[in-house]
């Protein structure tokens, strides 16, 4: 909410500066978010009038203008604007006036042709209206005067954050009230200027009618109170006084016809939104309803909506007329031919308004008001001013001021009981029972004294955040300044958090990963279905119902769509080496439907094994160099042998079928490793293949707390032996052959060399382990080592075909 | 023995000229070896009379002794020769990159949520996680939201398909699963990822949140004054000023907004505080009443606090990343900046 300083100021004395008030609202909790001057500095700009104007004799675009400042002889101003005529007022700067930008105004020769000085635009003074050519000024704008004056453009505007909590601080009254509150200050009402303080009564007397017009409202339809009244042979065309204007524009809204401003001059003084309706194109009687079922409503603003029943509804004899509170319907609109009209100044129930502006997409000044709480006791005050406003620009006759309403729908405040013990244990300071009473009296509540420590407080009509004493005393606390309130340390005992030697902490995964060349990525946690469906599949999608883009309207069931999009981000700006991981959830749906969410761990690496370097030949990086760093991170949850990579009979779609793997613990596949698939490569545009990994976090997570065991004391024996097996065999299959002969004298393991092509016969590989010996009981002799050698040698050659090299 | 002089010369010239320790070794043998020179001689004293023996035998000795001691003389000065011969032909370009793979790095928002976990952690908070996507009841109405009420507009939603479920806005139902569970007290902070459908310069449709929670018997707002003070002063590593300014959360009451004196300007006033020499970062107040009903808490026994932040407004001041979407771009220039222990 935007509003001038100086109309704040008319409502409550305050001995502060503007940097101070501005300081001691936004500690009141009404944040002030922006404060600003209404125009940048600038001089020697008048009100002035146009007296002739007639064309450049050199120029066709020019015009020569005699401008009058109402003292002294007319000046001749030279003039490109197109509405520059005789007759207009508009802005001179004058010969020496300093304009914003550091722009001097000079005498000055325009084709020949002398000018002195300039006719000013809104945008040459870097004013907030719009309206192309010079600024175009009411008729009555005294001559001479300064336009910073004229137009109050020393005004400073303040942009207030009001919270949801406090419809009651919409408006000028609300804002001052607070004001008035903290300062010890009275309110005091401003005369307007140009309006005779009105009541019912002098506005009856100010040319009466007796005009009325029924008004009913149905229980339970969302309207307590309705107030409202007849006013005829108004002239919405007559302008605007010029006080008026500038209190809407500075409050960030524009002028546009006598009726119309004066309702929005009220919603911003008071805070009460009211409609004015043509009365001539009523037809019957209001009646306040909810919409039928498919009841329909053209808008003001050329909208139609079909209208759940939940609507309350502005109704006369023909159909609805307004959604009530949020926007009046296009039939009864007022115009500039309006003469008769009919104004409403209706309370309406929070809940009746609450959330349906939001639905149907329009939020408006008086939605806003209503969904918050208006204060059900202002609506007789705000169309007594209303209407006196009307009379008063543009004439008519009032009718009297109808009043309808339902009490026992009207809101009940109940009184609240305090005590200073709670107080005291809330804020952790005690809050003196004089300043108890006094800030909650200075916040307009009634309080009753029940004991020396104890009260009943009723918060009065307009809030409608005050229920429970947490409330109240947030209103003490708040009117004591946080600030006033210590910092003390929670006392309580202390406690050791849990530290398990049987969980790896994911920072310890991140840590891992980062050591080894790594950069954490984070994604979005929703992802493009098409990615995903290339990837993964047809797994069953979470979609959203509301997504900011078509590539974001799925929850991702893979880290892989968001990796492999960053990764090639990174490609396309030159990085041709690629290391990243994530860790997130993932969203999967169990077979009832219900949505699982999996911490996962995923990582990529695309181009070179190494980065470029003098020691190393360049290569690229492969499955195996991935599958050495995913060993090291599963080796975080334990012995590697607790882990299995194995052929996925049915890979991922987006993996290579031929250079992928599933990773199996405890016989649950809990993870993936591979290249991307040639033909995902080639779509998303990849230089090199990708290799990725997803794992389930918690296989890694949780580990298995390490035991000591015995070191064996006697000597290792290695034997080394070279063969050729069918290119088929895996070295998986050939190990576990190797193991079962060795039996318990193998000690590990070691593939050391792999060969296929010349040399070699086609169709079969090359393979040289070594094997590390050693006995648990004894020292091992050479004999015992051709045995287990024999043994192992016979093995391969009957379940593998192997061909051993001697 | 005239002779034996000028033998012993020519040997010692013999020994200063050798360049090679196996020409040095020939040498030992030639003159010092069984069949050397020196044996010959001492072999060639027994055809002396007996009274001339001890004395030239002394002499051959003596020679003999000194020729070995210039032959080690040589061994040692050709040995310190080959060494550093090595040495030289061994010289390496130690400025040459090493070799291997090069440091990753944890992501910035990674890095400050774990400090602040760390932090809080040392205080004997736990750390709650819980689901991303959730249900009306513990994103909102739980919180004290019901349907229609004017926060909701603050709260950009996204809604899965065909269901009532949303992924959360903040990373408050996490303690609301945890209060549903058991009973006072609760010290725990809550980070996370949380969505709202809001997508411009400044907000992103993802984001990071950590809240935190602590009830127990007597906790009082002069108690959330100090914790977060401390906090931000040990985030920040610096003594700051910090005020509380009331607000509204439908889920705390009293409500406040949290802010620090500006970190870049020290509260002199810069673009980034709009010159008000203040940084609001954290939002807080005191557990609603409402709340601790709808999980069961007893609210004449226990009174609480609760906060929440952002980590990316914290990770922006902390290492001065002037735009948020930084943080979602992957761009490995940008985090390789972070790429330490």
């Amino acid at each position: 909410m935007k509003l001038p300083l100086s109309w704040l100021r008319s409502w409550v004395e305050l001995p502060w500066s503007d940097a101070q008030l501005s300081a001691r609202l936004t500690m009141l909790g009404i944040e002030v978010e922006a404060m600003n001057a209404v125009a940048p500095p600038f001089s020697g700009v008048v009100v002035a009038e146009i007296v002739s104007a007639v064309p450049h004799p050199q120029a066709d675009k020019l015009r020569v203008c005699q401008v009058s400042t109402g003292a002294g002889p007319a000046l001749q101003i030279v003039c490109g604007a197109p509405n520059a005529r005789a007759g207009l007022r508009s802005a001179l700067a004058t010969v020496g006036a300093q304009l914003p930008g550091g722009l001097a105004i000079g005498k000055a020769k325009l084709r020949g042709v002398e000018s002195q000085g300039m006719l000013c635009s809104a945008q040459e003074l870097q004013l907030n209206s719009a309206g192309a050519g010079i600024i175009e000024l009411p008729t009555d704008a005294p001559l001479g005067t300064a336009l910073r004056d004229y137009l109050q453009l020393d005004e400073v505007q303040i942009e207030l954050g009001i919270t949801p909590n406090r419809g009651d601080a919409m408006s000028v009254l609300g804002v001052a009230r607070e004001l008035a509150a903290v300062s010890g200050t009275a309110l005091k009402e401003p005369q307007l200027p140009g309006v005779a303080n009105s009541s019912a009564s002098s506005a009856d007397e100010a040319g009466a009618t007796s005009d009325r017009f029924p008004v009913q409202l149905r229980p339970g339809a969302g309207s307590a109170r309705f107030a409202s009244r007849v006013v005829r042979g108004v002239d919405n065309r007559r302008p605007v006084p010029n006080w008026l204007r500038l209190r809407l524009e500075h409050s960030g809204l524009r002028s546009i016809s006598p009726l119309v401003d004066v309702t929005n001059f009220v919603l911003l003084e008071l805070g009460q939104p009211m409609h004015a309706y043509d009365l001539g194109k009523l037809q019957g009687g209001i009646e306040v309803r909810k919409a039928g079922q498919g009841e329909k409503l053209r808008l003001l603003d050329g909208n139609e909506l079909e209208l759940a029943t939940d609507v309350t509804l502005i109704a006369d004899g023909g159909g609805a007329v307004g959604m009530a509170g949020i926007m009046g319907g296009e039939r009864s609109a007022i115009s500039a031919d309006t003469s008769d009209l009919f104004l409403e100044v209706a309370w309406f129930d929070p809940a009746a308004i609450a959330g349906r502006a939001r639905r149907y997409g329009m939020q408006t000044d008086a939605s806003q008001r209503y969904e918050r709480g208006v204060d059900p006791a202002l609506q007789e005050r705000a169309l007594e001013r209303a209407t006196a406003l009307i009379l008063a620009i543009a004439g008519g006759r009032a009718g009297p001021a109808q009043l309808v309403d339902l009490p026992e729908e009207l809101p009940r405040r109940s009184g609240i009981e305090l005590h200073s013990a709670r107080i005291a244990r809330l804020l952790g300071a005690p809050v003196a029972a004089t300043d108890v009473t006094r800030r909650l009296a200075a916040l307009g509540m009634q309080v009753e004294t029940l004991g020396s420590d104890h009260w009943r407080v009723t918060p009065p009509s307009w809030r409608f955040d005050i229920s429970i004493e947490a409330d109240l005393i947030e209103e003490l606390a708040r009117l004591g300044g946080y600030d006033a309130i210590p910092e003390r340390a929670p006392r309580g005992e202390r406690r050791l958090g849990s530290v398990s030697e049987q969980r790896v902490e994911l920072s310890q995964v991140q840590a891992l990963l980062a050591a080894r060349g790594f950069h954490e990525a984070i994604t979005f946690g929703f992802t493009d279905p098409v990615a995903q469906r290339r990837l993964l599949g047809d797994v069953p999608t979470i979609a959203l119902r509301n997504p900011i883009a078509s590539n974001l309207s799925v929850m991702r069931a893979s880290l892989w769509p968001g990796l492999l999009n960053a990764a090639l981000e990174n490609q396309r700006r030159q990085r041709e080496r690629v290391r990243l991981f994530e860790c997130a959830i993932c969203f999967t749906r169990a077979s009832d439907g219900t949505i699982l969410e999996t911490q996962k761990i995923a990582g990529l690496v695309l181009g070179a094994r190494l980065p470029e370097q003098w020691g190393a030949a360049r290569a690229g990086v492969d499955f195996h160099d991935l599958k050495g760093e995913l060993s090291a991170l599963l080796a975080l949850a334990g012995p590697e042998k607790a882990h299995q990579f194995d052929a996925d009979p049915a890979p991922p779609p987006g993996l290579h079928p031929g250079r992928s793997a599933r990773i199996v613990h405890d016989g649950r596949v809990i993870g993936h490793i591979g290249e991307l698939h040639p033909a995902v490569v080639r779509e998303l545009d990849f230089t090199y293949a990708p290799i990725v990994f997803e794992l389930d976090a918690d296989a890694v997570l949780r580990s298995q707390p390490a035991r000591s065991q015995a070191i064996c004391a006697f000597p290792q024996i290695r034997r080394d032996i070279s063969f050729t097996v069918p290119t088929s065999e895996t070295y998986g299959h050939i190990a576990e052959r190797v193991s079962v002969a060795a039996s318990t004298r193998l000690h590990e393991l070691r593939v050391f060399d792999l060969y296929q092509g010349q040399g070699v016969e086609i169709g079969r590989k090359s393979v040289a382990l070594g094997l590390i010996l050693q006995d648990l009981s004894r020292t091992l002799t050479d004999a015992d080592a051709d045995e287990v050698v024999a043994r192992v040698c016979a093995e391969l050659r009957s379940s593998l075909d192997a061909r051993i090299r001697e | 023995m005239a002779d034996l002089a000028a033998l012993t010369a020519n040997a010692r010239e013999q020994v200063q000229a050798c360049a090679s320790l196996a020409a040095l070794d020939e040498l030992r043998v030639l003159w010092l070896g069984r069949k050397g020179v020196y044996t010959e001689q001492l072999k060639a004293l027994s055809a002396l009379p007996a009274a001339q023996k001890p004395a030239a035998g002394a002499l051959i000795n003596s020679a003999k002794t000194e020729l070995q001691n210039a032959i080690e003389a040589r061994r040692a000065t050709l040995e310190q020769a080959a060494i550093a011969a090595q040495l030289e032909s061994g010289r390496i370009d130690v400025t040459l990159p090493g070799r291997g793979e090069l440091r990753g790095g944890l992501h910035p928002l990674t890095r400050t949520r774990l400090r602040i976990e760390a932090l809080f952690r040392n205080a004997g908070y736990e750390i709650a996680t819980g689901p991303e996507v959730e249900d009306e009841f513990h994103n909102f109405e739980a919180l004290n939201i019901p349907a229609n009420h004017p926060a909701r507009a603050m709260h950009d939603t996204f809604y899965l398909s065909d269901s009532l479920l949303l992924l959360r806005t903040h990373t408050s139902p996490v303690q609301i699963r945890a209060m549903q569970k058991r009973q006072p007290p609760f010290a725990m902070i809550s980070p996370g990822r949380v969505y709202r459908c809001d997508s411009d310069v400044s907000h992103s449709p993802m984001f990071h949140q950590v809240e935190g929670l602590l009830v127990d018997t007597d906790v009082s707002f002069a108690n959330l004054k100090f914790v977060l003070h401390e906090f931000m002063e040990a985030l920040f590593e610096r003594p700051l000023q910090m005020r509380l300014r009331p607000s509204y959360f439908p889920f705390t009451e009293p409500s406040a907004e949290v802010d620090i004196s500006c970190v870049l300007c020290s509260g002199k006033g810069c673009r980034a505080c709009k010159q008000t020499g203040w940084l609001e970062v954290a939002g807080c107040g005191m557990v609603h009443p409402n709340v601790f009903r709808a999980c069961g808490i007893d609210t004449e026994r226990y009174s609480g606090f609760a906060f929440g932040m952002g980590i990316e407004r914290l990770a922006m001041l902390l290492y001065g990343v002037p735009d948020l979407r930084f943080f979602y771009d992957n761009d490995l220039r940008f985090l390789a900046q972070f790429a330490r222990g």
